[in-house]
């Protein structure tokens, strides 16, 4: 839309907008986390939404106990295997738009714990992962940051046309399967479509 | 303002469990509910589950199930050196690094026969009592949160806990994961101005109990709620070896600073609270009154601090091969006896590597104690166990 | 260091005094901790944990720590000087001696007293063998702090305790096979990069 015409008509009090401005405007201004911490990440997350750091300022007011009325779930902590189908089964039960923080290296990738015979290496091998924060732990501000830039993301999601959210997709799925306890670690090991690991090309 | 807790005016109508013959319901006569509290659970102070069977609102039975956060930590320190594992010993509870760190530097010294320098042994104590400062302040927090309280005392907790994580992120670099002790002594001096600052947090400190104090002594909610509540009897608490504030809500004098006398503590004055009930209220009174000793130990160690060298000349960190043999060290940490047993085979790697967790140790009563309570109960007896997953799973 | 610090080679004496018919071997420490501890025999395991616990003197009420260990098949040479006929003439020569010990568990359990205010007396049960031999007895009955701790030594790494009033996994899942902090535990192979290939 013509910049100097929006100008000229918010000066007569009359706002202008596009659909997908103010429906991507509400919805990344009102993202409600869910109450999902882990491990060590989770104190720093409790930490941002004190009064010092303050997440509540970016729209994350309330944080749900509930799936079913969060957006967001911040995986803060070491994802065992023990715990990585409840982990999935919270994320399938959790109503579309809804986007994940991979928040500390334990969630991205196992972190220091890796080399462990329970330790899940990554929460993107069963689900979609939106933001990745580094960090052992990730100081408030990273988070902070990591919301802010989800929050960009939203904002820039197209209503129409094939860059459309997820949650716009008729066939994209919504839910995705829940590993199994087997007798040496998950069944299957890690979700193939979801899970895009850096491949290293020998040449 | 120092209160006995024999003092606090207690409410006089008794509310006692079901007795024993009630609690033989079984599936077939009665309509039990088996119920699963947790892992995700907006107050199980992490992702602890536990199995509850209830007839209505009362517990019949209630078995905790544990490994949702079991980061096998132990075999990881006997595939690494000594040095590299105390990192990890940062995230074991992951609120207290400073305990846990010492509580491990403390084993391998008593295993290698390390001496520790004097101004070390000082500043150990001062981070240990800041530690349990921020741990207990952040407990009450946490249990009045899960009473409903909905995030205000928290707040007022987590304040003076930012206050603490600053002194800790200039002296070791790190807010939470500290990595500070070494073996024979600790990582970095102490910066200009750190013990100016601390003094003055100390300083401030009383006001914030007091503070905290008026918003939720004679609270009615909190008092009705954890008065009688989840009672653990001396004998049972000695035998399950419940260690730290919990046991000595239940009467029972035996802290490990005054018992084993490790570090420097000998020369410190400072008084342990003993409870009488053993109830909930004791529990959480325990955590108040050791805060006020705790600031007068940081007063007299922050006041007598002497100079001189922060690690044992003689230490050899990379490369440490202690001789063949083995050593259990322990602490008191905020949560209870902290301890650590290391196996050497005279390799730089330990043979064996175990932490004795009191967080897991402490729930082995909660069954006991939730018996014949309500399932609201179940919630604030959990929380005043003060358990913390890391540590609990290792 | 304890404000009591206990004599091994004592209370071992009391022991054998009380509890007839059991058999004590002491284990040096070679470390400056110089935290000796006991090996009990397991039939008579849970008379000697009564008698410690029950003793007027010693009131170890506070088992403090239980701790799974796994030995493997080790061999020890040790050179030793001896006196040998040589051409007749005896001379002094170093011979070198090795002695097997086959691999076994062990539980060690770290007691303290809260009463009396001293310790640690450590205990020792040991099993027969790594593979179907690995049972001693449980001495959750004597103290109950042991309840979770011998579920997890359990768990980890396979010894059963006999007499346990609740066996079962405490961390893993119950599916699981495994005694993973054995020291021939080998984890599955995880595929890192999708070619099949596994790298850590």
């Amino acid at each position: 839309m013509d910049q100097d015409l929006k100008a000229e008509l918010s000066k007569h009090g009359i706002f202008t907008t596009t659909f997908e401005e103010i429906y991507n405007w509400g919805r990344k201004n009102s993202v409600w986390p869910l109450t999902f911490g882990l491990a060590c990440c989770a104190i720093e997350m409790i930490a941002t939404t004190m009064a010092r750091y303050d997440l509540a300022r970016f729209g994350a007011e309330v944080f749900r106990a509930s799936p079913r009325q969060a957006d967001l779930i911040i995986v803060s902590g070491t994802v065992t295997k023990k715990m990585a189908p409840q982990v999935v089964r919270l994320y399938n039960q959790m109503p579309e738009p809804k986007y994940v923080i991979a928040m500390g290296a334990c969630a991205i990738s196992g972190g220091p714990f890796r080399d462990g015979y329970n330790v899940l290496r990554g929460i993107d091998r069963y689900i979609p992962v939106d933001v990745h924060i580094p960090g052992c732990p990730p100081r408030p501000e990273a988070l902070i940051d990591a919301f802010m830039t989800l929050q960009k993301k939203i904002s820039q999601q197209q209503l129409t046309g094939e860059g459309r959210p997820r949650h716009l997709h008729a066939d994209l799925p919504s839910e995705f399967p829940v590993p199994e306890h087997a007798g040496h670690g998950l069944e299957p090991a890690e979700n193939a479509e979801v899970w895009n690991p850096l491949r290293v090309i020998q040449g | 303002m120092m209160l006995e807790a024999a003092s606090i005016e207690r409410t006089t109508e008794e509310r006692t469990p079901v007795e024993a013959a009630e609690l033989s319901a079984s599936p077939e006569n009665g309509q039990l509910l088996e119920l699963s509290m947790g892992p995700h659970h907006p107050s199980t102070h992490g992702v602890f589950r536990m199995n509850v069977q209830l007839e209505g609102e009362r517990v019949m039975r209630l078995k905790p199930v544990f490994g949702y956060l079991h980061r096998n930590h132990e075999q990881i320190a006997e595939k690494v050196s000594y040095l590299a594992s105390i990192p990890y010993t940062d995230r074991l509870d992951y609120l207290c690094s400073m305990t846990n760190n010492w509580a491990y530097a403390l084993t391998v010294e008593k295993l290698a026969g390390l001496a520790v320098p004097e101004r070390a042994e000082y500043i150990r104590v001062i981070t240990a009592e800041l530690t349990r400062l921020q741990n207990h302040a952040s407990l009450i927090g946490f249990l009045l949160q899960d009473m409903g309280a909905s995030g205000t005392p928290l707040m007022y907790a987590f304040r003076e806990r930012e206050k603490i994580l600053d002194l800790f992120e200039s002296l070791s670099g790190a807010r939470m994961m500290c990595n500070y002790m070494r073996f024979g002594g600790v990582r970095v001096d102490l910066p200009p101005q750190w013990v100016e600052r601390a003094q003055a947090l100390v300083g401030g400190f009383p006001r914030f109990l007091d503070e905290f104090e008026r918003l939720l002594m004679g609270n009615e909610i909190l008092m009705g709620r954890t008065q009688g509540v989840g009672v653990l009897p001396r004998e049972l608490a000695i035998n399950a070896g419940i260690t730290g504030p919990m046991l000595r809500a239940s009467g029972v004098n035996y802290d490990i600073r005054k018992v084993d006398g490790y570090g420097i503590y000998g020369r410190f004055k400072f008084r342990v609270p003993l409870g009488e009930h053993g109830d909930v209220y004791d529990r959480y009174m325990m955590r108040v009154l050791e805060m006020r000793e705790s600031v007068g130990i940081l007063k007299q160690a922050l006041g007598e601090i002497p100079g001189g060298p922060i690690i044992d000349a003689k230490a050899r960190l990379r490369g440490l091969r202690p001789k063949a043999g083995e050593a259990y060290g322990r602490i008191e940490s905020p949560k209870g006896e902290l301890g650590f047993f290391l196996i050497s085979d005279g390799s730089t790697n330990p043979y064996r590597y175990r932490v004795r967790p009191p967080s897991l140790i402490n729930l082995t009563v909660l069954e006991d104690m939730c018996l014949g309570r309500n399932v609201a109960d179940v919630v604030v007896i959990l929380g005043s166990v003060d358990i913390v997953l890391g540590e609990v799973d290792r | 260091m304890s404000s009591g610090t206990m004599n091994a080679e004592t209370i071992k004496a009391e022991i054998e005094a009380a509890v007839p018919g059991c058999h004590v071997e002491l284990v040096l420490n070679g470390s400056s901790s110089a935290q000796h501890s006991l090996v009990i025999d397991n039939e008579h395991a849970l008379q000697v944990a009564r008698y410690l616990r029950d003793d007027s003197a010693l009131r170890l009420d506070f088992c403090s720590n239980v701790t799974g260990v796994d030995w493997l098949d080790a061999e020890v040479s040790e050179t030793v000087k001896t006196k040998k006929l040589v051409d007749g003439v005896e001379q002094e020569v170093s011979e070198v001696r090795k002695t097997r010990t086959p691999g076994r568990l062990e539980a060690v359990y770290h007691l303290f007293s809260m009463e009396k205010k001293h310790g640690p007396v450590i205990l020792r049960l040991r099993t027969a063998d790594r593979a179907g031999g690995t049972t001693v007895p449980s001495l959750t009955p004597v103290w109950r702090s042991a309840e979770f701790q011998e579920r997890e030594a359990f768990d980890l790494y396979g010894i059963v305790f006999a007499g346990h009033p609740d066996l079962r996994r405490l961390l893993m899942w119950e599916g699981f096979v495994d005694h993973p902090m054995r020291k021939d535990y080998l984890p599955p192979e995880e595929n890192e990069d999708g070619d099949g290939r596994d790298q850590r």
